[in-house]
């Protein structure tokens, strides 16, 4: 396998514009002739499966969701980052671009971070003529506000449900097209394997969710949009049924999987509060404006959080990083919490809590004002937690939440695998180790809207003349192996269910290979992770058939993916023999404890080959340049 | 004219053509009831207003005429009423098949879920009312063009009378939704307005049942009698 | 606590269904009702019973895919919250709860608690979009948009989608969900264009699988996002100022 990153040459800032300049287009009474499979209709999939459709290509978009309106990108609260400069505070496309590399640790190729700074004013552009109803201002201007780790505000928002609006506004791109018969949707279908042809991504097998039909679908070129793989923690501030399968068994097939250990741990999360939980809520960012953070000091305090007096409080972040205190980013923030609750300062059920206390606040600025910035998230705290947030702190946790990582593409988003294209959170292109803040929905709708459009065109006119339909061979052995799968799942019938095994693996991976990881625990984690799978295969019990809606089955065969993938994780984790962004290794730390970085050894992306069930997957190496900015070491002090 | 056709499809068109009649209903019905207070003034005046309904408009027109125009117009204003209840009722049966096992309402008023019920039953009352005040074939002892005589000999029984309350209490029911729902169904709303339009529909609803049962009680305490 | 549990068993679409009785043991009131659910599936696999099909995303009242009736009630007892941000701290010990699936016409049971709502779709397809194509959009701030009007927008925009307010509906219909978006849409500068076209498909095809409104006021109740009922008079406006103005527009007798 050969990386080519296929970075247009030239200065960063002109690449975007001399790459498209260079791609081969498809004239537009040739673009029905071509089929494209669009797995997915979160941000990045759904503006995709629009765009090429209003473009003229013949879209099939698969979901597992009864409709594209419920991929997890919903969720997104805090907003969605754009180098409009609308506030005047000398905010530029230079300067997103140097944030968003700064915030990934210099793990992050410079010709997308670009691009995709570049593509953030179209964003905001095109989402405000779909009428998606951005936060305005009394002049009716757009507005903005700040966002963690960066000094400008250029974070457009729409109440505290900015993703909804995003990707109703590509949802109802889409169902217009499917309207005009442009898209054919379908929906409940998981896609359970890729088909590669002469070594060409060809189409996909899927599973109907409702009759169990297992189903192939050919096709010129797929792109997976399939979102992140936080879940293989189990609880995780993801949706209940995201999960990795469609990368993973694209991974199978040939595609590389890039920098699977970079995962972010999300720093005010609501705490697990019990066995039976199943996911952790994340609470805004925002809440650290006013939030203070601390712990007691003494290990094992059993009073009540107003009992403790002032002197007796550690407000850890104000002391360890008095310039950024409350506000320092994702990754230290988060860590930070942890050793916290590791020396037995925690707070709440198991100790696994630290306070986030708006009493200051609320001396300072009056209940109004804090009811006004915060309201319905106290609502929300309250509703979860029984607490009121007004007369005693809140306790939030780390929790993981996004992952950087994912299939390796190049700068047109192609996998290795040709005619394999990956978006939005399912790649690994932009965020390097750490992903700032409301970064995500910028980079999945660049890629959905402007990126795809007009790369895979550069793919599809070379095959305008020698299009040939896949053999229906190929198709019946990759169903074949789907229909094999789901029968030994099916077939085990032993004494586990699904989701005990998922919790268990979730434990071992948040153990060893979550907010911080030793070479000597990630080897251990590989150990057990190793057992549990073989376990698993045996001892796990689905119940009814495979004809049939079946979602047990359906959370077998996503399951089974991630024990694999936590081992790749754990392998990559103990590879990388550094700390950076978001990975952290406790060898490779400074002396008071910060992450270190090895730039002379360690500035690549590390992408892994799949070399069958027996060997070891292959570890490739994709050098970073920088030609534009210089590598310095992060400081939040 | 196809395009009105095609409006009245719609179940919007439909529920415009409701709450249309609606109004012409009300509108009768409370210059019906204003018309009744004359009750109060005593046989003299509400046989002459009875008559002078039958002279309205002329010389204009012919005796009667005004009237057999507006009885005329409230026929038809039934029957729409009527038939778009039905279809609507009809439509709205279609899409719930099977029904709940266990179902509660939790903001639906009851006079919002009888309407289909106390609709109906006004219908029952008027075609009995025709027929006991109007045409006298229900009456004990009717006395052509003596309205004020017949009432209060009708309501001197005391069955007779409670037909009448229970059937004015329901109309002021279906008028205490009706006539806010009308409202919602012209698309009539507005931030300042809309408290108003509660208010209005609970009092007129109010103001008309009240004048309406004020008769046959008043008859039935004998505050007004022949 | 305990709980006494009926809930709605049905094997496929076209298969009888009836309400199974379950013993719910040992729940945490802190659980959420999904949790206490996904507790009683645990239980159930162990005793070799399928566990009982219902469908959840994101568990924090924003996906739209939960949604069942808890005694009645689309939803159950809490307002403003969707299925999943109900917590078992709403119900008292030793409580018997009936637990059906969502029903109408035009919501088919799949299985269990399971239903299909695509129709909500089929509404959305039928006009309830923006007709942009990516790339032709002007400079965003070159419409000014009154702050008051965006927040109203942004109050009908809300709407998850989850077919609370069909389910609840007296009269299953989906006027709610349909006016959300027609009022989303038809407020903002950049949906004129398409406003009486918009809303006259999106009625029309929502007519054809839904019932009718009769301002029971019931849909506004359950909704999760609190969506008001002012949005169906406005969306009643929008119809007839339409069929109005198509009778004259020969533009949209086609
Ligand atoms: C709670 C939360 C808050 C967040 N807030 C922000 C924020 O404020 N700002 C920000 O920028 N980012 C935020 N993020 C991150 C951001 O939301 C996600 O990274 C982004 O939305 C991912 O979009 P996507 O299109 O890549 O994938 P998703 O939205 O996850 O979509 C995945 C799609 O793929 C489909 N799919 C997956 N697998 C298969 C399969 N095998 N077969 C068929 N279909 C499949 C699914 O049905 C779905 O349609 C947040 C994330 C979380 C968890
Ligand atoms: C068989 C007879 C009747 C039936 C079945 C019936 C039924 C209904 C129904 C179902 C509504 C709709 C309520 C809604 O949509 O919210 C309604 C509205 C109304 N009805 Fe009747 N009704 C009948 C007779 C009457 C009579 C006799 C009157 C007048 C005295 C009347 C006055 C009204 C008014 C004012 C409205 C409000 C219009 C609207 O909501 O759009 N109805 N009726
Ligand atoms: C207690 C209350 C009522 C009283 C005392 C009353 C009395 C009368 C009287 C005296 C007449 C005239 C008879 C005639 O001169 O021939 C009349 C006619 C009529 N009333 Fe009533 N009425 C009452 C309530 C109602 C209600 C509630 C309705 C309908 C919902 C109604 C509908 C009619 C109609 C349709 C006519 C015939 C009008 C016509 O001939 O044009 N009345 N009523
Ligand atoms: S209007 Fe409310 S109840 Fe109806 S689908 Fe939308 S969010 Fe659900
Ligand atoms: S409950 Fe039904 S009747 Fe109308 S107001 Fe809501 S849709
Ligand atoms: S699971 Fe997403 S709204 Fe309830």
């Amino acid at each position: 396998m050969e990386l080519n990153a296929r970075i247009p040459d030239g200065p960063v800032p002109l690449k975007w514009e001399k790459a498209k300049f260079e791609y081969k287009l498809v004239n537009p009474a040739n673009k029905r002739k071509f089929d494209v499979i669009v797995v997915g209709a979160g941000l990045a999939g759904a503006s995709a499966a629009a765009t090429l459709a209003e473009l003229g290509y013949s879209v099939k978009c698969f979901v597992y969701h009864d409709s594209p309106r419920r991929a997890h990108s919903i969720a997104a609260q805090g907003g969605i980052n754009a180098a409009k400069n609308y506030q005047n505070d000398g905010d530029s496309v230079f300067r997103l671009f140097y944030d968003t590399i700064k915030g990934g640790d210099y793990r992050s190729r410079e010709a997308n971070v670009h691009r995709l700074a570049e593509l953030s004013v179209n964003i905001i552009d095109q989402c405000v003529a779909q009428g998606v109803p951005f936060a305005r201002e009394y002049g009716g201007m757009l507005e903005n506000r700040s966002f963690g780790g960066v000094q400008v505000s250029r974070t457009f928002y729409a109440r505290g449900q900015t993703g909804q609006q995003l990707l109703l506004g590509a949802y109802q791109a889409l169902e217009r097209q499917i309207g005009l018969g442009r898209v054919e949707m379908f929906p409940r279908t998981e896609m359970l394997d890729l088909v590669v042809v002469d070594g060409e991504a060809r189409g996909i097998v899927t599973r109907d969710l409702v009759s169990g039909r297992i189903e192939s679908h050919a096709s010129d070129a797929v792109l997976l949009a399939t979102g992140g793989y936080s879940n293989v923690f189990y609880l995780s501030t993801n949706a209940r049924n995201s999960n990795a399968t469609a990368i993973w068994r694209a991974y199978k097939r040939g595609a590389a999987f890039a920098n699977p250990c970079y995962t972010q741990i999300h720093p005010t999360c609501i705490p697990q509060s019990g066995e039976y939980q199943s996911k952790l809520t994340l609470m805004s960012e925002s809440l650290r404006n006013d939030g203070r953070i601390w712990v007691p000091k003494k290990q094992g305090d059993n009073r009540r959080a107003y009992e403790i007096p002032e002197a007796e409080r550690d407000y850890y972040l104000e002391r360890k990083y008095p310039s950024y205190g409350n506000l320092a980013p994702r990754d230290i923030a988060s860590r930070a919490a942890k050793e916290a609750c590791d020396e037995g300062k925690g707070v709440g059920p198991g100790r696994r809590g630290v306070y986030l206390d708006f009493a200051d606040a609320t001396n300072r600025l009056g209940r109004p004002t804090i009811e006004e910035r915060y309201g319905n998230l106290f609502e929300m705290y309250e509703d979860i937690t029984a607490e009121n947030p007004y007369e005693v702190p809140m306790r939030i946790y780390p929790a993981p939440h996004y992952t950087m990582g994912g299939l390796w593409v190049d700068y047109n988003l192609m996998s290795t695998i040709p005619g394999l294209y990956v978006l939005g959170e399912a790649n690994f292109s932009d965020h390097g180790a750490n992903r700032l803040g409301a970064s995500a929905l910028m980079q999945g709708l660049a890629d959905g809207y402007f990126v795809i459009p007009s790369t895979i065109a550069d793919y599809l006119a070379k095959k305008l003349h020698k299009k040939t339909p896949p053999s229906p061979e190929a198709f019946r052995d990759v169903e074949n192996d789907v229909r094999v799968r789901t029968d030994r799942l099916l077939s085990a019938r032993g004494n586990r269910s699904v989701d005990s095994f998922h919790r268990e693996l979730g434990q071992i991976t948040w153990d060893y290979c979550g907010m911080s990881r030793s070479a000597a625990g990630l080897k251990e984690a590989l150990a057990k992770i190793q057992l549990l799978r073989e376990d698993y295969w045996t001892n796990v019990r689905v119940l009814g058939g495979g004809e049939e809606p079946n979602q047990a089955l359906e959370r077998a065969g996503r399951v089974a993916d991630f024990f694999e993938l936590a081992e790749l994780m754990c392998l990559d984790a103990l590879e990388r023999d550094e700390s950076a962004g978001a990975h952290f290794r406790v060898e490779y730390q400074t002396a008071d404890g910060e992450a270190k970085r090895d730039d002379e050894q360690f500035a690549f992306v590390s992408a892994w080959e799949y070399q069958g069930p027996e060997a070891p997957p292959k570890l490739h190496k994709e050098e970073l340049e920088f030609e534009t900015v210089h590598l310095t070491t992060r400081s939040y002090k | 004219m196809s395009w009105i056709l095609n409006f009245y499809r719609s179940a919007i068109g439909k529920k415009v053509v409701m709450a249309g009649t609606g109004i012409v209903l009300f509108g009768w019905i409370t210059l019906h009831m204003l018309g009744n207070m004359k009750l109060y003034l005593g046989a003299e005046a509400i046989n002459h207003y009875g008559a002078w309904l039958r002279v309205l408009g002329s010389p204009a027109f012919p005796n009667s005429f005004v009237l057999w125009v507006t009885r005329f117009l409230l026929v038809i204003a039934v029957w729409l009423h009527i038939q778009a209840a039905t279809q609507l009722t009809i439509m709205n049966r279609a899409a719930r098949p099977i029904e709940y096992g266990r179902k509660q309402d939790v903001a639906a008023t009851y006079a919002a879920r009888t309407m289909r019920w106390s609709g109906v039953i006004i219908a029952l009352f008027v075609i009995y009312h025709l027929l006991h005040i109007t045409t006298g074939t229900l009456h004990r002892n009717f006395v052509e063009g003596d309205p004020y005589h017949n009432v209060v000999v009708a309501f001197q029984q005391w069955w007779v009378s409670l037909i009448y309350i229970v059937a004015n209490i329901l109309l002021g029911f279906h008028l205490y939704h009706g006539l806010w729902s009308m409202f919602q169904s012209l698309g009539l709303n507005n931030p300042t307005f809309n408290p108003w339009r509660r208010s209005f529909a609970t009092a007129f609803a109010v103001l008309i049942t009240l004048g309406n049962i004020s008769f046959p009680i008043a008859v039935l305490i004998g505050a007004v009698h022949l | 606590m305990n709980l006494t549990l009926y809930v709605w068993r049905q094997k496929a679409g076209e298969s009888r269904g009836e309400f199974v009785k379950y013993e719910a043991r040992d729940i945490s009131p802190d659980a959420s009702f999904l949790e206490m659910l996904d507790i009683v599936n645990e239980q159930l696999t162990d005793s070799s019973i399928e566990p009982i099909a219902f469908e959840s995303d994101c568990r924090e009242g924003i996906c739209g895919s939960c949604g069942m009736m808890i005694n009645g009630v689309a939803h159950g007892p809490s307002r403003g919250t969707a299925t999943c941000q109900l917590h078992m701290r709403k119900f008292k010990d030793g409580e018997t709860i009936y637990i059906e699936p969502w029903r109408a016409r035009a919501f088919p049971v799949i299985k269990d608690l399971v239903v299909d709502r695509s129709p909500l779709d089929r509404i959305i397809q039928a006009g309830g979009f923006i007709s942009v194509n990516t790339g032709s959009a002007p400079e965003a701030n070159l419409i000014p948009i009154p702050k008051s009007l965006q927040e109203t927008a942004m109050d009908a925009a809300e709407c998850i989608g989850c077919g609370a307010c069909v389910a609840q509906c007296p009269n299953g219909a989906a006027q709610l969900f349909t006016s959300a978006k027609v009022s989303h849409l038809g407020m903002l500068p950049q949906g004129q264009p398409e406003r009486n076209d918009r809303v006259l498909r999106m009625v029309t095809v929502m007519e054809e699988m839904f019932g009718s409104c009769t301002n029971y006021g019931e849909c506004e109740a359950v909704c999760p996002k609190e969506i008001s009922i002012d949005f169906i008079a406005r969306m009643n406006r929008d119809f007839i100022k339409a069929a109005f103005a198509g009778h004259k527009d020969p533009a949209m007798k086609s």
